[in-house]
C-alpha cells in the first residue's frame, strides 16, 4: 500500500469535456472576485475565504463524482458549492447576509448547505469536517446506495487529531470516503514546514494502511484522474484513499491578511506558470478547439451570471427578525 | 505609585505582560496557532519570536487538543506556558484537557501536582464573526472546579491580570474580549468607534504591576441600581445607564472565578436593584449564577426582582449581528424593569 508520488504524464481529454471544465474554474474565479469586490464595497461583513487558485481542485474531484455522491469541506467553501451545481444567487447573498441566501443568512461564507446537490456543508472550524465525512461514508455504506463522500481539507486542517480518527476508522471499516487534502501550502500565515513533521500529506495515512497519491492540483486532468482512481477504490469497497492536491491560494487567508508570510515573488510566480484556468486555456487553443473569441464570449456569459449573482445579493431583503430564532430546534409541536 | 506610564490598547497591553514576563522569567513560554512567526492573528505576540528567541515563542500547528495537552505536560513540570487559542470557538477540541486533566491535577494528585498554565483566548461579537468566531463560553469554565476564569474589559487589567494570571499557581482562563482590543466599545456599531488612547485606563504602567483577581472594578458609583457586567458589555453598561439617565454602581466583575460576592452583596445592599449582562446566551449562562448568589445574599435588601439582559438562546447568527447583540436599547429596557418603570 506504500504511498507514492505521482509522475506527469500526457493526460486524455477532449473539447467537450475541457471546456466545461475550464468554465467551471472560470465561473469559481470570477464569482470569488466578485465577492473580493463586495467585501471591498462592504457588502459582506466578517469573515471571507476565496479559492481564488485552487479552482482546479474541486472542479476535478467533482468530474470524477456521481450522482449522489457527497461533498463536505471546511470554511473556503465557494468554489466547491459551485462546483456542486448551486445557485452562484443563494451562495452570494449567503455571503451578503441575505434571506436569498442558502442559509438565509445565518450561516455567512463558511456555513452553507444543500440537500438536493448532496453538499454537507460548509465548516467554520478547522478539521470539524472531516470524520463528518467519514460518517457520511459509514451511512453510504450502511444502506448501499453505492455513494462516495469526498472530505476536504486543507493542509493546516490535517494537523489535528480528529482527522486521524477519522483516518483509522475509515480503513478499520473500509469507508467510501476519499480524502483530499488541498495542500495550499499554508495555513493563514504559518506554512507546512512550520507546522508539520511529515510535509509530504499523502504519506499521512501510511500508518493506518491508506494509500496516499500526492497530485499536481493546479492540472484539472491531473486532479480528475486522480479523483476517478480514488473514487473507485471506495466505491469498490477497497476503503478510504487520500489525495494531496499541491495546489496554491493567490489571495490573503481571508480578506484582513498583511501577507507578510510570503514573498510578493512567490505568488507572482505560481499564478504565472502554474495557473489551472490558463493552462486549460492554452491547451484549448493549443489544440484548436476553441479560439480566442469564442473565450471572449464564455468569459462574458460567465461575467453575466456572476453579475446577476452579485445583483440578487444585494437586493435580496434582509432576514425577518424572526429567523434569528428559528431552526435552533424543531418547534415543539413539530418534533 | 510612581510607575511611568504609556498609552496602550488592549492587544499592546497584553504584549507587554508577556514580554514583562518572558523578560523576568526564563520558564514563561509563549505558543500557539500562527503566534510565533506572524506574530498572532490580532498581533498580541508581534515580536516576542525575534525578542525572545524562537524556542520561547513559536507556532504550533493546528491542534487545540494537543496545545493545550503539552501546556499542561510543560506547567506541571515547572514552566510557566501561555498557550494562545486563536478564537474561543475553537476551544473545544481541548475542552476534553482543560476540564479533565488541567483543572483536576491538584486535586487527584492530593496537592502533589499542579498545572500553572495561563490559556489566553478571545471571546465575545460584535466584530461580524458569526458562529463560529463570536461565542462566549465562559460559564462552561466558569462550571469547572479547579480553574480560574478572568475576563479584563480595558488595557490597564488587560496587562496586570495577565501578569497575574501568569504567576498564578492554578490554571486560568485569559478571556480577551476582542471587540475590545482597539477601543472601548459602547454597544451602537453606528456611533464612530474610540480608542484607548483617549481613554484613562488606556494608560498604562511599565514593567512589572499585577491586578489581583476576586476584586470588582467599580466603573462608576451610584444610588440606583447595580449593573454587575464584564468583558464588552462593562462599556454598554456605561452608555446604557448613561442614556437612561440613571446612578449606577457598575462593577466590571473582571474575575469570574474567583467571585467578589462581598463587593457585589454591599452594592446590591446599597442600590436594592440587581441587573445583570452578559453577551453569552441566557439559559445556564454566568449571570444565572450571578443572580443565585446574589439573592442568596441579599434577598432581603432586594426591592424588584434581578434582571438579566444577555444573548438569545441561539447560536450567534451571521446576519443580524445587532439583533442578536444585547446592545444599549436592550439594557436600558433591562434597566427599566428593574428601576420598575416598565
Ligand atoms: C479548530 C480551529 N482552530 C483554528 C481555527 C482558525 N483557522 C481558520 S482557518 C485556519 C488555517 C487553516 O489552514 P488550512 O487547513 O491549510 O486551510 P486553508 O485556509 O489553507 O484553505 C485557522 C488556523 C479554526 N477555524 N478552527
Ligand atoms: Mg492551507
Amino acid at each position: 500500500m506504500a504511498a507514492k508520488k505521482k509522475t506527469a504524464k500526457k493526460l486524455k481529454t477532449d473539447k467537450e469535456e475541457l471546456l466545461k471544465y475550464y468554465r467551471d474554474m472560470l465561473l469559481i474565479r470570477r464569482f470569488e472576485e466578485k465577492a473580493g469586490q463586495l467585501y471591498g464595497m462592504g457588502q459582506i461583513a466578517g469573515f471571507c475565504h476565496l479559492y481564488i487558485g485552487q479552482e482546479a481542485v474541486v472542479v476535478g474531484a467533482r468530474a470524477g463524482m456521481i450522482e449522489g455522491d457527497q461533498m463536505i469541506t471546511g470554511y473556503r467553501d465557494h468554489g466547491h458549492m459551485l462546483a456542486c451545481g448551486m445557485e452562484s444567487r443563494g451562495v452570494m447573498a449567503e455571503l451578503t447576509g441575505r434571506s436569498g441566501g442558502y442559509s438565509r443568512g445565518k450561516g455567512g461564507s463558511m456555513h452553507m448547505f444543500s440537500t438536493e446537490k448532496h453538499f454537507y456543508g460548509g465548516h467554520g472550524i478547522v478539521g470539524a469536517q472531516v470524520p463528518i465525512g467519514a460518517g457520511l461514508a459509514l451511512a453510504n455504506k450502511y444502506t448501499e446506495n453505492g455513494n462516495v463522500s469526498l472530505a476536504f481539507f486543507g493542509d493546516g486542517a490535517s494537523n489535528q487529531g480528529q482527522v486521524y480518527e477519522a483516518f483509522n476508522m475509515a480503513k478499520l471499516w473500509d469507508l467510501p470516503v476519499v480524502f483530499v487534502i488541498e495542500n495550499n501550502q499554508y495555513a493563514m500565515g504559518t506554512s507546512v514546514q512550520r507546522s508539520s513533521a511529515e510535509t509530504e500529506l499523502f504519506k499521512r495515512g501510511s500508518s493506518f494502511e491508506i494509500e496516499g497519491l500526492q497530485v499536481d492540483g493546479m492540472n484539472v486532468l491531473e486532479v480528475r484522474d486522480a479523483a476517478k482512481k480514488a473514487i473507485k477504490h471506495a466505491r469498490d469497497g477497497k476503503g478510504p484513499m487520500i489525495l494531496e492536491m499541491k495546489t496554491y491560494r493567490y489571495r490573503g487567508h481571508s480578506m484582513s491578511d498583511p501577507a507578510k508570510y510570503r514573498s510578493r515573488d512567490e505568488v507572482t510566480k505560481t499564478r504565472s506558470e502554474r495557473d489551472p484556468i490558463d493552462m486549460a486555456k492554452a491547451h484549448l487553443l493549443d489544440e484548436k478547439w476553441v479560439d480566442e473569441a469564442e473565450l471572449k464570449a464564455i468569459d462574458k456569459e460567465i461575467k453575466a451570471i456572476v453579475a446577476d449573482a452579485a445583483e440578487f445579493a444585494q437586493t435580496s431583503p434582509e432576514p425577518d427578525p424572526s429567523e434569528l430564532y428559528t431552526d435552533v430546534l424543531l418547534p415543539v409541536d413539530a418534533a | 505609585m510612581g510607575q511611568a506610564t504609556k498609552r496602550m490598547n488592549m492587544i499592546e497591553a497584553i504584549r507587554d505582560a508577556l514580554d514583562v514576563k518572558m523578560t523576568e522569567d526564563s520558564d514563561v513560554l509563549v505558543f500557539g496557532e500562527d503566534v510565533g512567526y506572524f506574530g498572532g492573528v490580532f498581533r498580541a505576540t508581534a515580536g516576542l519570536q525575534e525578542k525572545h528567541g524562537l524556542h520561547r515563542c513559536f507556532d504550533t500547528p493546528i491542534s487545540e487538543g494537543g496545545i493545550v495537552g503539552i501546556a499542561i505536560g510543560m506547567a506541571s513540570n515547572g514552566l510557566r506556558p501561555v498557550a494562545e487559542i486563536q478564537f474561543a470557538d475553537y476551544i473545544y477540541p481541548g475542552y476534553d484537557q482543560i476540564a479533565s486533566e488541567a483543572a483536576r491535577l491538584r486535586y487527584r494528585s492530593n496537592g502533589e501536582f499542579s498545572a500553572p498554565l495561563t490559556i489566553r483566548t478571545p471571546v465575545g461579537g460584535g466584530i461580524y464573526g458569526g458562529t463560529t468566531h463570536s461565542q462566549s463560553p465562559e460559564a462552561l469554565f466558569t462550571h469547572i472546579a479547579g480553574l480560574k476564569t478572568v475576563i479584563p474589559s480595558n488595557p490597564y487589567d488587560a496587562k496586570g491580570m495577565l501578569i497575574t494570571a501568569i504567576e498564578d499557581n492554578d490554571p486560568v482562563l485569559f478571556l480577551e474580549p476582542k471587540r475590545l482590543y482597539n477601543g472601548p466599545f459602547y454597544g451602537d456599531p453606528h456611533i464612530p468607534s474610540v480608542s484607548w488612547a483617549k481613554h484613562e485606563l488606556g494608560d498604562v504602567p511599565e514593567g512589572h504591576y499585577t491586578v489581583p483577581f476576586g476584586s470588582v472594578r467599580r466603573i462608576t458609583e451610584g444610588p440606583d441600581l447595580t449593573i454587575l457586567a464584564y468583558g464588552t458589555m462593562v462599556w454598554v453598561a456605561e452608555a446604557a445607564a448613561k442614556e437612561a439617565g440613571v446612578q449606577a454602581d457598575i462593577l466590571d466583575l473582571r474575575a469570574l472565578l474567583p467571585l467578589d460576592i462581598e463587593a457585589i452583596a454591599e452594592s446590591v445592599k446599597k442600590t436594592g436593584r440587581c441587573l445583570i449582562l452578559h453577551e453569552a446566551t441566557r439559559t445556564s449562562g454566568f449571570g444565572a449564577e450571578l443572580s443565585a448568589q446574589v439573592a442568596e445574599a441579599c434577598f432581603f435588601s432586594l426591592e424588584a426582582p434581578i434582571v438579566r439582559v444577555t444573548g438569545w438562546d441561539t447560536p450567534y447568527p451571521h446576519a443580524q449581528e445587532w439583533a442578536y447583540f444585547p446592545g444599549p436599547k436592550r439594557v436600558m429596557n433591562g434597566i427599566r424593569k428593574v428601576m420598575g418603570q416598565a
